[in-house]
């Protein structure tokens, strides 16, 4: 079993790894930027149904959409606005889903963060935890099968997904096949209002891998060196043919479940202690002191960020919305078998 | 030669890993040992790494075949039996069936359900699963009746671009012998007039119309003339056939081998009662196994689920109506 411990030596390439760690930390702010105008709007009552931010988990995140390349597989679940903007998911797919537009790929049939390009790669979750594992491993295993290798397939998991019956089963098989999956399990304290007490009764999250059979890492989910080093080698081992690899990144949900919760439950000495931190405002002080950007350039990427999600928007909100006489009600791609009263109305 | 509703079932596999590089056979015990029921016999010797034991994880095993199917591949997925498929529900529902619909890149795999019951399997060996998928949207349910149907339908569902539930019953698995491989099938979604009639219409499926056919013998010794309708898929239904020889019979007796609440029965009584009620000379009805789980016991099987016997009498009294 590889443990890999977390360190924040950014190693030889200083200059690779500070181009990347600047690429990585813009991503962080536009996701962080996207999700506060999300969060805006939904107060505003301009959006149907829940918002979830990935407030806290930007730097986990966006390691993984950065350490993932084309070809590469990734199932995002909820926080993973960072994470979906590194692998590629243009701007215009959130804020599409979200608004409800036709022209987004999920065309009002989905929202939020239910959303994907599963031909590129993305895959759109569906809402019960655990559910996307097996399908990553289903892809990874389609490759094998046609001897497309050095393939890798990431799947997000949060602490309280990790309790259920589709992550035991997903992990096992995986294993069982030995496909390049890294697992990233955002352990953030809390599933809803859930601590992890009441979650698992394992010292770690991390011991799970040992009975999986599986290679764990585990990272401090708020320092996003860490996160880029620690996400990156788990996908390398992956990729190198060393069967799954599970993260463990600790970290602490700095919002709501969804923004319909207040998260009054939140212990106030988690929020003070060092797994509160935000790993935006600790990458932002990274970047200042060593110098890799100073104030201004900082504050003009943040204006830049902001920029382009009030442009999306409102790009999106002048975009068509579904109309329930143009929609085609029909769930099957055989129009053969379709029964005649599934057709549209006359 | 003859051929059963089980080799035709593997036979049919065969065929499709021979001539479709993209199909690949998951599932308990489907490799070397040739499956539970021996429907992948030989199959992984005669096709090396296409047809792969899994472990014991049905939500698992389903959840691959999805993401395999969105990678352009044709997965069958054998369920060891129809009743442990209730594990692997969530991915069938809720990932398969709505992945088209919300994504429009469709899903093409196969989840083989060996399925109804046979003396002595009991409560966990029995079930009959296809109502409960045939009520959610993108699934397509097959209950075919026949080794023709065994063989063709299942060629169809692997070639079909959505997930098929494909509920093959185990009591026919031996029982039912044809004297070779059919060329020719109908096409999925057309009902199939088992044996014309005028003056009673049965409407079945999968295990039931063997059933029904015997009573519709017997009654003819009577000079009863019954129409036995086989829907061969139960999603989609081909109510067109079904209302047509209500039309030509005004009677209808619809039997399932699943429980009476809700399901196909239910839905076909629905439709023609709302769509032919002035067809018919009678209330139609219809006969579905005890609201219970299915015992072991032959003594208590055999009067747990419709038989040639009470399908009769049930035949029986519609006449009277
Ligand atoms: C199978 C299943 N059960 C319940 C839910 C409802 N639910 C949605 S998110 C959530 C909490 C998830 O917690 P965790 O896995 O720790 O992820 P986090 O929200 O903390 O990122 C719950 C209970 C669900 N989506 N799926
Ligand atoms: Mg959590």
């Amino acid at each position: 079993m590889v443990q890999t411990v977390a360190s924040t030596k950014a190693g030889a390439l200083v200059s690779t790894f500070r181009d990347e760690y600047t690429k990585a930390f813009r991503w962080m702010l536009l996701a962080r930027t996207l999700d506060d105008k999300f969060a805006g709007l939904y107060r505003a009552g301009k959006i149907h149904g829940g918002v979830f931010l990935g407030r806290g988990q930007e730097a986990l995140s966006v390691s993984v959409g950065l350490a993932l390349r084309k070809g590469d597989v990734f199932a995002p679940l909820i926080r993973d606005q960072a994470g979906r903007l590194a692998f590629g998911e243009p701007i215009l797919d959130a804020v599409r889903t979200y608004l409800g537009s036709t022209l987004g790929p999920m065309r009002g049939r989905d929202g939020n963060i239910h959303r994907g390009r599963p031909r590129e790669g993305l895959l759109p979750m569906i809402s019960h935890l655990g559910a996307m594992i097996a399908v990553v491993n289903g892809i990874l295993f389609a490759r094998r099968l046609r001897n497309i290798s050095g393939v890798v397939g990431a799947a997000s998991i949060g602490d309280g997904g990790t309790s259920t019956g589709s992550f035991h089963e997903a992990i096992n098989l995986a294993a069982v096949e030995k496909l390049p999956l890294v697992l990233i399990v955002a352990n953030n304290q809390y599933a809803y209002s859930t601590p992890t007490s009441r979650q698992f009764a394992c010292r770690d999250l991390v011991d799970k891998a040992i009975g999986y059979g599986v290679d764990s890492h585990t990272v401090d989910g708020t320092d996003l060196s860490a996160c880029l080093e620690v996400v990156g080698e788990a996908v390398k081992c992956a990729r190198e043919g060393h069967g799954p690899q599970m993260v463990v990144a600790r970290l602490l949900r700095l919002c709501g479940h969804g923004e319909h919760d207040v998260a009054d439950y939140v212990d106030p000495e988690l929020k003070q202690s060092p797994v509160g931190r935000d790993c935006l405002k600790v990458a932002e002080e990274h970047l200042l002191q060593q110098g890799w950007a100073d104030a201004r350039t900082v504050e003009l990427w943040r204006s830049e960020m902001v920029q382009k999600a009030e442009d999306a928007v409102a790009t999106v909100q002048r975009e068509p919305v579904p109309d329930p006489y143009e929609e085609d009600w029909r769930a099957l791609s055989s129009q053969r078998l379709l029964e005649a009263r599934e057709e549209r109305p006359g | 030669m003859s051929i059963t509703y089980l080799e035709a079932i593997r036979e049919a596999q065969a065929r499709a890993l021979a001539e479709d590089p993209r199909v690949f056979i998951y599932g308990q015990d489907v490799g070397a040992f040739g499956g539970a029921f021996k429907a992948t016999k030989n199959l992984a010797e005669e096709f090396p790494g296409r047809v792969i034991d899994s472990p014991i994880s049905e939500d698992a095993i389903i959840g691959l075949a999805i993401g395999a199917a969105i990678d352009g591949m044709r997965p069958i997925v054998e369920m060891q039996f129809a009743d442990f498929s209730a594990v692997g529900f969530n991915q069938v529902i809720n990932q398969a069936a709505t992945l088209y619909w919300r994504t429009r890149v469709p899903c093409p795999i196969t989840i083989r359900l060996p399925a109804g019951g046979t003396s002595g399997s009991g409560p966990f060996h029995s079930q009959n699963m296809e109502a409960i998928y045939a009520h959610y949207p993108g699934l397509v349910v097959m209950t075919p009746a026949t080794v023709e149907d065994a063989y063709h339908m299942l060629l169809e569902a692997v070639a079909i671009d959505d997930p098929v539930i494909f509920c093959e019953h185990k009591y026919l698995y031996y029982h039912l012998k044809a004297d070779k491989l059919p060329g020719d099938a109908m096409p999925t979604g057309k009902a199939r007039i088992a044996r014309e009639g005028r003056d009673l219409t049965i409407v079945a499926y999968s295990a039931m119309v063997h059933e029904a056919l015997a009573v519709a013998e017997e009654l003819a010794s009577e000079g009863t003339e019954i129409e036995v309708v086989d829907l061969r898929s139960v999603k989609p239904l081909d109510t067109d056939t079904v209302m047509a020889s209500v039309a030509r019979t005004g009677r209808l007796l619809c039997v399932g081998e699943a429980w009476p609440w809700g399901g196909v029965t239910a839905e076909v009584m629905a439709r023609v009662a709302g769509e032919g009620f002035g067809l018919l000379d009678a209330p139609p009805q219809r006969l579905n196994a005890k609201d219970t789980p299915v015992p072991y016991h032959p003594n208590l099987w055999a009067a747990h689920r419709p038989t040639a016997r009470s399908i009769a009498t049930a035949a029986r009294n519609v006449l009277r109506l």
